[in-house]
């Protein structure tokens, strides 16, 4: 294993240039140890970080909570989760987000898919500056993207609803599904399209049966991809939705009158679906790579 | 050749074309609207509309005023992100070299934050760093803050969200980087008799730099806009520049004002990319 490797090696390494060779002194060795050890430590003092607001997102779905507020733990109970709709507008809010985040997946993917197809499959001119307007919009502050959309949608006198959010959500998550598609394709061999040719399959054919497929996996990590950053928008959402509210919307406007704790179990949801969304596609992927 | 190379020039543009166009007309075109919207006459507003006036003055006005806001997101953007940094790198560390087969399973827990709710992850730091919290308690019987002191609704609050909010964007780049590094090299500096702390500084470190200004980057340009700490974790004088647009546009209307804080906040951004991507030298990232 190559972890025990160059942990073997790193002890080996503390010798000064006047002791190059010979047995290490137990001291150097435990401050190697020590040394190496805090690298580990800090890292899990990192991922406590990074998992904490996450336990306790979960812990208060169970919550009844004291007052107005749910910031303290007060008294186990299930009613959270079987009362989910009792928060007045959530679970509105909840299928709007998923409404505008299966219809943006769906043209994003669509749209994103076409570019990196032709970005990787062919040549033409002003590749260069096709590729800045793909990487702007993921360099751009939200609040930058989501204003100057208002004030477009304000000039050209649109009224600000469902439909300009689905506008937004399919621009803001467009450039991640050029990205994610183009990094599979490139990483195909184009041989297999080469040898789809030469046993006489017509381009349309070499597509649909060699090209789409090897892709497949690529596209559909976009599509989750664009689907999760377009159901946790909140930013660029709260510039262009009107009077619609969307989830994020949701918890905002509640966040200043006391969050209901519903919104934890919605939370708690979102972490359980993704979690097995992203667990199952390892799992298949190992699956397929066992059966080659 | 490719088929579709001899089936004609056309189909590369086709491809392109819808994708484009979406882009060009609600990206592109926004920034211009943005950039002439702050250009408004000022009197004007969003009931009467607005006249086009040059009035360039609205951006000395909009710094003056909200020039606090806009120091202070830029100082809470770069704490965030050096102290990203310095938290993300032993993580990305281990899981690139110390992690094995766990490799995976540390990945996932990396990006588990992603999983739920930015506002309902963000709201969970109300909880833990509440004043009758674990973390308040702990301090003050330890005696490292005052009796009275408190975390919630101070700027080290909003700087320690920020980070946790962006942390996983300095991590996945930092570790793609150090995965990559070939174990050889750092063999060879320690055969040629590199302390442990020499041939990180000497070789994983440097090689390791693409990572860093990625992630960088990866944090910095979100945090410099966020709002959403500074308002939940906040108070008004904790508040940020994306606070400022925020309310301008959407609860003052005042439009001219908003969209030159908007602009004003792109500029900064995109000037203190180049010339931090300039000075690491790593111009090819772009």
């Amino acid at each position: 294993m190559s972890t025990t490797d160059t942990a073997a090696r790193g002890t080996r390494g503390d010798g000064t240039s006047s002791r190059p060779s010979g047995p290490r002194s137990p001291l150097s060795a435990a401050m190697g140890f020590a040394g190496r050890h805090a690298v580990v430590v800090a890292a899990i003092g990192s991922l406590t970080y990074l998992l904490l607001p996450i336990a306790v997102v979960i812990l208060q779905s169970f919550n009844k909570p004291a007052g107005r507020y749910n910031t303290s733990f007060n008294e186990f109970t299930l009613s959270n989760w079987t009362n989910m709709c009792a928060a007045g507008g959530m679970c509105d809010s909840v299928v709007l987000s998923l409404q505008i985040a299966v219809l943006a997946t769906i043209g994003a993917t669509v749209l994103g898919s076409a570019i990196a197809f032709a970005l990787v499959r062919h040549r033409f001119r002003g590749r260069s500056s096709i590729n800045m307007l793909i990487f702007l919009p993921m360099a751009t502050p939200e609040v930058v993207m989501g204003s100057s959309l208002l004030t477009l949608f304000v000039s050209m006198q649109m009224r600000l609803g469902f439909w300009t959010l689905l506008i937004a959500h399919i621009m803001f998550t467009l450039s991640f599904v050029v990205v994610t598609v183009k990094a599979r394709l490139s990483g195909l061999d184009p041989n297999l399209e080469e040898a789809a040719r030469d046993l006489y399959a017509n381009a349309w054919s070499t597509f649909w049966r060699v090209t789409f497929p090897l892709a497949l996996p690529g596209i559909m990590a976009a599509a989750m991809l664009a689907f999760a950053l377009s159901f946790d928008d909140f930013i660029v959402s709260n510039f262009n939705a009107g009077n619609e509210v969307n989830f994020p919307m949701f918890v905002w406007g509640a966040s200043r009158r006391g969050v209901p704790p519903q919104v934890n179990v919605i939370g708690t949801l979102m972490f359980v679906v993704a979690l097995l969304a992203v667990v199952g596609g390892q799992w298949a992927a190992a699956q397929r790579h066992r059966n080659r | 050749m490719s088929v579709a190379a001899r089936r004609g020039a056309a189909t590369p543009y086709l491809l392109l074309l819808p994708g484009l166009m979406w882009l060009g007309l609600f990206f592109a075109v926004p920034l211009v609207t943005l950039v002439s919207t702050s250009l408004y006459d000022p009197n004007g507003s969003l009931r009467e509309g607005y006249r086009m006036t040059w009035h360039f003055a609205t951006y000395g006005d909009a710094l003056q005023a909200y020039w606090p806001q806009f120091r202070r997101s830029f100082g809470y953007a770069g704490t965030a992100t050096v102290l990203a940094l310095v938290i993300g790198y032993p993580l990305a560390y281990t899981i690139a070299f110390k992690a094995g087969r766990w490799k995976n399973v540390l990945l996932v827990l990396v990006v588990a934050p992603f999983f739920t709710s930015f506002l309902v992850r963000t709201l969970a730091w109300t909880t833990i760093l509440a004043d009758d919290g674990f973390v308040v308690q702990t301090l003050q019987a330890i005696g490292l803050m005052d009796p009275t002191g408190r975390l919630l609704a101070t700027p080290v609050a909003v700087i320690a969200g920020i980070t946790y909010n962006f942390l996983p964007f300095t991590t996945l780049p930092l570790y793609a980087s150090l995965e990559k590094i070939d174990h050889r090299m750092i063999e060879a500096a320690q055969d040629l008799y590199c302390s442990g702390a020499q041939a990180f500084r000497r070789v994983t470190f440097p090689l390791s730099l693409p990572g860093v200004v990625a992630g960088t980057l990866l944090t910095f340009i979100p945090a410099a806009g966020d709002f959403i700490n500074a308002a939940l974790l906040g108070t008004p004088s904790t508040y940020m520049i994306g606070n400022v647009i925020e309310s301008q546009f959407l609860q003052v209307t005042d439009y001219p004002t908003a969209s030159a804080l908007s602009v004003m906040l792109m500029a900064t951004i995109v000037a203190l990319v180049v010339v931090y991507v300039r000075k690491a030298g790593t111009e090819d990232l772009l």
